[in-house]
């Protein structure tokens, strides 16, 4: 649900109203008093662990034991140079290489469609959002069930058409696209509802001038007009999908532990292990660092995104 | 031109209510496959294990077992306990992040002070942070000061929320001033023009984000699986997943029983507030 957050934010800021002048300067004090409360907060459960993680990332920190000494960059150096780090990311990507076209064209195409209908819109926006809200972690039991190697309904259903059942979840070369698939079923609803606001948003003239030119088939509407001006919108979801995707966990932890054989061990996975079952603080420090920068730069990328936007429209 | 062209008498159909018909079509075989898996949650936890087993494909089950299965799955685990767990941990943090964030915006939009950009700065930075990032100090110092496996270690890295500051600065930004100067000639100090006058009228940011921290939380498992040890404080979706693995294979018609237990009460809301929810996304999302 991060997801909405951050397309929430990032899209607000395009549409910041214009300042009223409605400032006024009350004693500092006053101010700070409605801020404090906040402010402490951050304080201690936001600025304070990311400075100290930093920090942990340079130490051979480990909970409960007496010596702790800074070791420089030497946690990075073995992160790097480890291979298990490299799979990890290379799993991740790939799992976003799946989720992100899979969702954003998945999203595009139910926006399309249910904005095209009059009647039942509501409806359908109203079915196809529900797989967001659902509890991941109760819907991947489900998942494991309908995907299930031998009495799943999805390999009845490809046995009845001849084919040999698929394990699923069994098969390493199989996992990441099996995961891949409960993602992209949870995320396609939430691009809609992104995409059925930039789709509101082209004017009807645009339409119509389209018409005089010749393109009024849906299909020529769609590439002529849509399509380039639901640009800027597609960059948007385009980023929130590989930020959500980047964070895959849920359904890793329910469903594989990152098995079979290690096919399915995500970067988010991997810090949990090192970090609360291993306890190897450092290490994990490390690793969320770097984590944390792959974020703010899918996260920079966005709010690019969104300033072009602003001059776009 | 196609318009130019109207179609033949005879057909049954016009084109226009043609092409609906198909919209219509692809719009429901769609709605069937993103909706498949709520039907077969619930249609398996009415099934006795044989026929779940039999390698069939049935659409009703043929032997309908009642409650059986739910039964099963609240006497397994205590879903209910789980239940209450979450919904205590959703109630604690919405309240603190409404109580904290809601001064905290206001002063954001309508006053001018010292550290202003600073502290809006700080909040555009932690959008960015998710919660995997502060979590080994945070765990640290709840493991240091013996706080894990109690309510306040599920709640205490939600109670500050960055986007409800964010949230609520853009929408308090807008609230018109002369109300604000009336109330003030009234004689109200600023803590009473917040709390009476501009919180009631800005009822659907506050209900908007409120679904959104209610949803992300009640379906969190990141953080309760670091801090939770102890099954009586556990959450649904960490009761879910410490009882799903073991005996995975065992019985689906539980598991699917305590699925469909679980993700009820969020669905149920969804289905009533369903505007709101979609309305949220859509008006503070891309315009």
């Amino acid at each position: 649900m991060n997801t909405i957050a951050t397309a929430a934010i990032t899209a607000a800021t395009a549409t910041e109203p214009t300042p009223a002048k409605t400032k006024y300067r009350w004693p500092d004090s006053l101010a700070w008093w409605f801020a404090l409360p906040a402010s402490f907060l951050m304080l201690t459960t936001l600025i304070l662990p990311v400075v100290i993680v930093a920090l942990l990332s340079f130490t051979n920190y480990e909970l409960g034991m007496p010596d702790t000494a800074f070791v420089g960059i030497d946690n990075y150096l073995s992160v790097l140079s480890d291979p298990k780090f490299w799979h990890v990311l290379r799993n991740t990507l790939l799992y976003t290489l799946f989720v992100v076209p899979g969702s954003v064209i998945g999203g595009l195409l139910l926006a399309v469609l249910v904005q095209s209908v009059g009647k039942g819109r509501r409806l359908y926006q109203c079915l196809f959002f529900l797989p967001v809200t659902a509890t991941l972690v109760a819907m991947a039991t489900v998942w494991k069930y309908l995907l299930h190697g031998q009495i799943g309904p999805v390999n009845q259903l490809l046995h009845s058409l001849g084919f040999t059942p698929i394990e699923f979840f069994g098969d390493p070369g199989m996992v990441l696209f099996s995961l891949a698939v409960i993602g992209v079923w949870q995320l396609a609803g939430f691009n809609m509802v992104l995409f059925i606001a930039g789709l509101v948003a082209i004017p009807q003239d645009l339409y119509d001038a389209a018409s005089v030119d010749g393109a009024d088939r849906p299909l020529d509407r769609f590439f002529t007009v849509t399509l380039p001006l639901l640009g800027p919108t597609m960059l948007f979801v385009i980023v929130t999908s590989s930020l959500t995707a980047f964070k895959v966990f849920d359904t890793v932890a329910v469903l594989t532990r990152g098995g079979p054989q290690g096919a399915s061990e995500v970067i988010l996975y991997q810090i949990y292990l090192e970090g609360f079952q291993y306890l190897r603080t450092g290490s994990a420090a490390a690793m969320t660092v770097l984590f944390l920068a792959c974020i703010l730069v899918l996260s920079w990328l966005q709010t690019r995104i969104t300033e072009r936007k602003v001059h776009y429209l | 031109m196609n318009t130019l062209n109207p179609a033949p008498a005879d057909r049954l159909l016009s084109r226009p209510a043609l092409y609906t018909l198909l919209r219509h079509a692809i719009l429901l075989a769609l709605a069937f496959v993103m909706l498949f898996p709520f039907y077969w949650m619930i249609v398996t936890s009415f099934r006795p294990a044989q026929e779940v087993f039999s390698g069939t494909f049935n659409w009703l089950p043929r032997q309908f077992t009642g409650w059986d299965n739910f039964r099963t799955a609240l006497n397994d685990a205590p879903l209910l306990l789980y239940m209450f767990n979450g919904a205590v941990v959703c109630l604690g943090v919405l309240l603190v992040q409404l109580a904290t964030a809601i001064p905290c915006g206001w002063a954001l939009a309508r006053y001018r002070f010292r550290g202003e950009r600073v502290l809006f700065g700080l909040v555009l930075l932690g959008l960015c942070i998710p919660i995997q990032v502060p979590a080994i100090p945070l765990f640290l110092g709840l493991a240091i000061t013996d706080l894990l496996n109690t309510y306040f270690a599920l709640m205490v890295p939600f109670f500050l929320s960055v986007f409800a500051i964010f949230l609520f600065r853009q929408s308090f930004k807008t609230f018109p001033e002369d109300i604000v100067q009336a109330a003030r000639l009234d004689g109200l100090s600023e803590k009473a023009i917040l709390w009476t006058i501009v919180v009631p009228a800005s009822k659907p940011a506050i209900a908007a984000f409120a679904v959104f921290s209610v949803t992300s939380h009640w379906n969190d498992l990141y953080w309760p699986l670091i801090v939770i040890t102890n099954a009586e404080l556990m959450t649904p979706p960490l009761g879910l997943a410490s009882f799903a693995d073991p005996e995975s294979g065992a019985n689906f018609g539980a598991l699917m029983a305590s699925a469909t237990i679980v993700t009820l009460p969020l669905m149920v809301l969804f289905l009533f507030i369903q505007r709101h929810f979609i309305q949220g996304v859509t008006n503070t999302g891309v315009k």
